[in-house]
């Protein structure tokens, strides 16, 4: 089977100018392969590296050296050093990633959040509305709240809106960092359904997720970061 | 920021080449390299006095470089060197397929001329002729920023900042332009007036498919509204990349200290 993610040797270390330039290493040698259909959970201790793996598999934390493969449009392209619009192109059509946290626009409205990623790619506004909804819905969000920005929403909702928009799109690869972190029970049971629902569609998925429970709902296999530790 | 439509063989819209002013033996711009492609945002950001606005200005050949050149792809796909455009055809592109959204939009408007005959006047100025068209337009365009249409009769110096501001957006955009200069467009308005100019920016952007070369000192605008950003400090660009990865994972110690200088929302 052809991997959609392969990941070798990559390497990071944050280097602290303001701090007298101590080095803090992150992650080193890092190597892994997805599969479609296939996900993938990171484990290990806080402070490990996880976040920073799913953030340099998204092109957002530079790797030093090492190589981050990404099946895009048939082709495997090296997101360590591929241009900041082949990262883009990238992300538009290849890899979507749900953060721990929304970062609205303010002033823009839920379902338009929620929408934006299948605007961007082309489709309708009246359609990708309505698939915004449909995902809204299901993620028990009241239509009463569509029409308001997601700025003043508790954090649970928000996390659930951050989920929506990072669902909606058909992409073959999704990058997960604790979606459930702060769902109540139910929704963290359509969580685990949404994932499955990609999975059987061929979705290459990576995940960070705390909780035991969810981890066996989901996981087809465990990446241990531990083994990645960057010795200081 | 949403992402434009990038197709990956376009050509470039704008290429600088080893950009550099001195003023006498003061060096503001130091081979300054990169392509622009349409769609494509571009913040430039840095400190005042790092150069950022002459580079601007070289961009927009309103300044002379010293050395170094900028070539632009014209709309019937010629691309040219700017130096060796005339002054005619470098005023017709200024009115047509540029746009140049100024820090005070006292410098981009008529300030005593009514805000329909400011938004009319480019169309003028690229040839209609027809008065109940133009005013339809200049509505449009009017509603399109948000100011109310009763307004148009009205001169911009009646107008609140905010206003003036999207005043002279609705100007540079009415003829079309695929490349917007812009200096610190949000610079002195207050910070509610600001994230609604944001937001209207970020999705008039995004519709149009503009490409826009932006100057700001800040990085919150530049993450925003921009796809790539250049930290310039003393004249040269010091870290280049795509916004999150330079302002996520700065590596420079300028750029860390700009990043790090930012207040917690």
């Amino acid at each position: 089977m052809t991997a959609m993610i392969d990941i070798a040797d990559a390497n990071k270390t944050f280097t602290m100018h303001l701090q007298g330039g101590i080095e803090l290493p992150v992650v080193r040698g890092v190597t892994f392969q997805v599969n479609p259909g296939e996900c993938v959970v990171l484990s290990g201790p806080s402070g490990a590296g996880k976040s920073s793996i799913l953030k340099m598999i998204f092109g957002n934390y530079r790797c030093d050296s090492g190589r981050i493969g990404i099946r895009h449009r048939g082709a495997l392209i090296d997101l360590a050093s591929a241009e900041p619009r082949q990262v883009l192109n990238v992300r538009r059509a290849t890899i979507g990633y749900v953060s721990q946290f929304l970062r609205a626009v303010p002033r823009v409205a839920t379902i338009d959040v929620v929408a934006e990623p299948l605007i961007v790619n082309g489709m309708a506004r009246a359609d990708a509305q309505a698939r915004a909804g449909e995902l809204l819905h299901r993620l028990n969000i009241p239509e009463r709240l569509w029409r308001l920005p997601p700025a003043t929403f508790s954090g649970g909702e928000q996390q659930r809106v951050n989920i929506a928009r990072g669902f909606i799109s058909d992409l073959p690869i999704l990058l997960l960092d604790e979606p459930t972190a702060s769902l109540d029970a139910a929704n963290r049971g359509v969580v685990v359904e949404l994932i499955a629902e990609k999975k059987r569609r061929g979705v290459a998925v990576v995940a960070i997720v705390h909780d035991d429970e969810i981890r066996h709902l989901i996981a087809d296999r465990i990446v241990d970061v531990a083994s990645f530790a960057a010795a200081a | 920021m949403a992402d434009p439509d990038l197709h990956e063989n376009e050509e470039p819209l704008l290429v600088a080449t080893s950009l550099s002013k001195s003023f006498g033996r003061i060096a503001a711009c130091r081979d300054v390299s990169f392509a622009l492609y349409p769609g494509e945002v571009l913040a430039i950001v840095g400190e005042s006095g790092s150069g950022k606005s002459t580079l601007l200005q070289l961009l927009s050949g309103q300044l002379a470089a010293s050395g170094g050149h900028v070539s632009y792809r014209m709309r019937d796909g010629v691309t040219r060197d700017l130096a060796t455009l005339g002054e005619a055809e470098r005023r017709f592109l200024f009115r047509t397929d540029w746009g140049f959204v100024h820090q005070d939009p006292a410098q981009g408007l008529r300030m005593a001329v009514s805000a329909g005959a400011n938004v009319g006047e480019r169309l003028m100025a690229v040839g209609w002729n027809h008065y109940g068209r133009i005013r339809d337009t200049a509505s449009d365009w009017l509603t399109r920023v948000e100011i109310d249409v009763a307004r148009i009769d009205d001169a911009p110096r009646t107008y609140s900042g905010g206003m003036r501001q999207r005043l002279q957006i609705a100007r540079n955009l009415v003829t079309e332009p695929r490349l917007v200069f812009m200096d610190e467009p949000t610079g002195g308005l207050d910070v509610s007036v600001q994230a609604r100019l944001l937001d209207l920016l970020r999705s008039l952007v995004a519709e149009l498919h503009l490409a826009v070369i932006i100057v700001t000192h800040d990085l919150a605008v530049a993450r925003l509204l921009s796809h790539r950003v250049m930290v310039m400090k003393g004249g040269r660009v010091i870290e280049t990349g795509l916004t999150d990865q330079v302002l996520d994972d700065p590596r420079e110690p300028y750029t860390q200290l700009l990043v790090s200088s930012i207040l917690p929302p």
